[in-house]
């Protein structure tokens, strides 16, 4: 118990030097000699019970058991179990653990240990995944001496493994996602026209994927244009601005395509289809060759254009 | 001509949010095996097996058909894997289907799947590069700017995702394998949940479900020895566009207008409202559901959303729309496309249970995916084609 409320120092101890010498019998000396073998086994009662751990009587009888021993679990479920939030210095685990009955696979009866469920700190709640039917096996200590200790407790079935993943890029734009972005490190956005349908694609990738033709004419576009459609983002992610924030299709004005953008600098439920904005570049000093030089597109002072003028660009 | 293709074998896992009592083999076995058993046959009655999923980031499983191959009584025997995104599902049962319609195999497997609990697809679908801003908005966040659009053009009232969400959920009820099941689902309960991407609710989207679903594919042969009554494929069709171009519309993509059109030109199909008795389409979305119904030329333009309110693709409708809850209530994405047109083959095989559409003699699967750039679809029927 935490020594707030558990008991002082004793003033008087007993103590038989060595511990005392117990005889086991030939039952619970094969329980204890087949546990330092790294095995669990219990007796069967003349009624076909397997008792673990076993007895040289049937406790329900008091008749003797057979001499059949049976190896079983060592894998169990969990009949019952009782949460210590806070371990006192006798208690076999140092971290919030339960007490549990443990009925071994093959036994018909529950042997008491402790359960380790995992990392927790002192005082925390059981976690939900504890629970009678819980699937469990022994943890055994490397060095065994014929004891109940021989297991250090039981802890669940391995049910799921970690896989961690990881991919290292040399990551290249290519040459015309290049020269966009040369364009936005010197605060000019850029786009290619398509020699057949003659729309201006910004950013330009090289080519026009309706016409599948290469494209290299270049044209520069202001950073003004209109948004055409948006949604306003409420699931928070650690990758993304403060929720509410909107992204918004913005149509740069004599572009042929949308691109999608972050809108800002007026409150999420007041932006609109049809509304003007203008990008909002950070300081030039902080300016690279990434989009991230434009931090979003903020409203501008013109009226809102028709629905029937961005329509087709949806 | 191409040789006739029967559905045979149809198995589903039930859809849940996490499937720890099994590994990814597991789960596609317990699909695979429900779909040999309702054909009764057995794993090397099997020509070729082809299995598809949605990107690999998801489960972070590079090329799963090599270490599925055993677990799906592959080996000495073809497989191969189909990547659409979303569609990938519909596009694997349709590659599968070619290898019977082009005489290459007698009984071919198909399974898709998919175990989100592994890991993030919202995570997995927001890769960033270092040359673009971090816009982390998901599938949601991508898909609502289209429903924004489609509002506006097309007129709707507000409360028509609404009714798609309940009507689906409704269905779920009907089905034992669904994921989302929520009695007593109501417009008040829709409309009571948060915004997550306005203008989609939080039940207005689908969940993210751990599952798969599998069928097995046969040859007019083959099919004569099958024990229950088998669907036939009238057509199918694939088309895809890319994300972004200068005139792409985006809420009603041309290539799912495409895929359509080829697919009821297979089936000699002129009016699939009043020619098809049931559809099962790919609206993870509630507003999907008026948006496809104008893709696939249910009704004309800015039609879609009266079909929905007047009731029209309810279970008891004239053309009931996702009898089986759709993806709006399970959605393992990989197999979602797969359980369309699974679906679709039980309505006309008569096997779709407490959902069954009366009388159904065809019905058309549909899957859709990336930026609605992906279209895969079949029109099945009773009857040989």
């Amino acid at each position: 118990m935490p020594s707030d409320t558990g008991p002082s120092e004793p003033n008087h101890v007993l103590e038989f030097p060595g511990g005392y010498t117990r005889s086991v019998g030939p039952v619970i000396g094969r329980f204890l000699s087949e546990l330092r073998d790294g095995r669990l086994v219990g007796v069967r009662t003349a009624a076909g019970k397997v008792l673990v751990p076993p007895s040289e009587y049937d406790p329900d009888t008091g008749e003797d058991v057979t001499d059949e021993f049976v190896e079983v679990g060592p894998a169990g479920t969990v009949t019952t179990w009782s949460w210590v939030p806070r371990p006192a210095k006798e208690h076999p685990l140092g971290r919030p653990f339960a007490w549990a009955l443990i009925r071994p696979d093959g036994a018909d009866t529950a042997i008491l240990h402790a359960l380790d469920v995992g990392v927790f700190e002192e005082g925390a709640k059981p976690p939900r995944f504890l629970k009678s039917g819980m699937r469990v096996r022994p943890r055994w200590r490397p060095d065994r001496s014929g004891g109940i200790g021989d297991i250090e407790c039981f802890q669940p079935e391995v049910t799921t493994i970690n896989a961690p993943t990881r991919l290292e890029y040399e990551l290249k734009g290519g040459r015309a996602l290049g020269r966009f972005l040369e364009g936005i490190s010197q605060g000019r956005i850029l786009g290619h026209r398509c020699p057949v349908c003659e729309q201006v694609i910004v950013p330009m990738k090289g080519l026009c994927p309706r016409d599948g033709v290469a494209t290299s004419e270049e044209v520069e576009l202001p950073d003004t244009g209109t948004v055409t459609t948006f949604a306003v983002n409420n699931i928070p992610d650690p990758r993304a601005p403060e929720v509410p924030f909107v992204s918004a299709y913005v149509l740069l004005d004599g572009a042929g395509l949308t691109m999608l953008t972050l809108v800002a600098g007026i409150p999420a439920d007041q932006v609109r289809m049809g509304m003007r904005v203008k990008a909002a570049w950070r300081p030039r000093e902080e300016w690279d060759r990434t989009m991230a030089n434009i931090k979003w597109f903020e409203p501008i002072d013109e009226p809102d254009v028709p629905f029937e003028e961005i329509k087709d660009f949806m | 001509m191409a040789d006739r293709c029967a559905i045979i074998g149809v198995g589903q896992t039930a859809y849940r949010t996490k499937r720890l009592d099994v590994s990814m083999a597991g789960l596609l076995r317990e699909a695979a095996k429900r779909a040999l058993e309702d054909a009764q046959l057995t794993w090397k009655d099997i020509d070729a097996v082809v299995v598809g999923k949605a990107p690999d980031l998801f489960e972070g499983v590079m090329m799963p058909e090599t270490f599925l191959a055993d677990a799906l009584g592959a080996t000495g025997k073809p497989i191969m894997r189909v990547h659409t995104a979303g569609s990938v599902g519909g596009s694997t049962a349709i590659v599968a289907a070619g290898l019977i319609q082009g005489g290459v195999h007698e009984r071919v497997l198909t399974i898709a799947w998919e175990k989100q609990s592994e890991s993030n697809a919202t995570w997995a679908l927001t890769v960033n590069s270092p040359f673009t801003t971090s816009l982390v908005v998901g599938a949601g966040g991508y898909f609502a700017p289209h429903i924004r659009a489609y509002m506006r053009r097309s007129g709707a009232p507000d409360h028509i995702g609404t009714l798609v969400a309940v009507k689906d959920r409704q269905n779920a009820l009907k089905n034992p394998y669904a994921h989302l099941k929520i009695p007593g689902i109501s417009r008040e309960m829709v409309e009571s949940t948060p915004m997550l991407w306005e203008p989609i609710r939080y039940l207005e989207t689908c969940p993210s479900s751990d599952g798969a679903c599998a069928m097995v594919l046969a040859s007019e042969d083959a099919a004569k020895k099958a024990p229950s009554p088998p669907a036939w494929v009238h057509g199918t069709s694939m088309r895809s566009e890319p994300m972004t171009f200068a005139g792409r519309d985006s809420v009603s993509p041309q290539g799912g207008k495409d895929a359509a059109a080829d697919v009821y030109r297979q089936a000699g199909i002129t009016d699939p409202r009043r020619e098809l008795d049931c559809a099962e389409v790919y609206v993870p979305f509630s507003w999907y559901e008026p948006m496809w119904l104008e893709n696939l030329g249910f009704c004309g333009e800015s039609e879609g959303w009266k079909l929905t309110e007047a009731g029209a693709t309810a279970l008891d409708g004239d053309i009931p729309w996702n009898a089986s809850g759709g993806v709006l209530s399970s959605n393992p994405i990989g197999a979602s496309g797969m359980i369309r047109f699974a679906e679709a083959a039980l309505q006309v095989r008569g096997l779709a249970g407490e959902h069954q559409v009366d009388g159904a003699r065809r019905a058309l699967g549909h899957a859709y995916g990336g930026g609605a750039q992906f279209f895969a679809m079949w029109i099945v029927g009773s009857d040989k084609p």
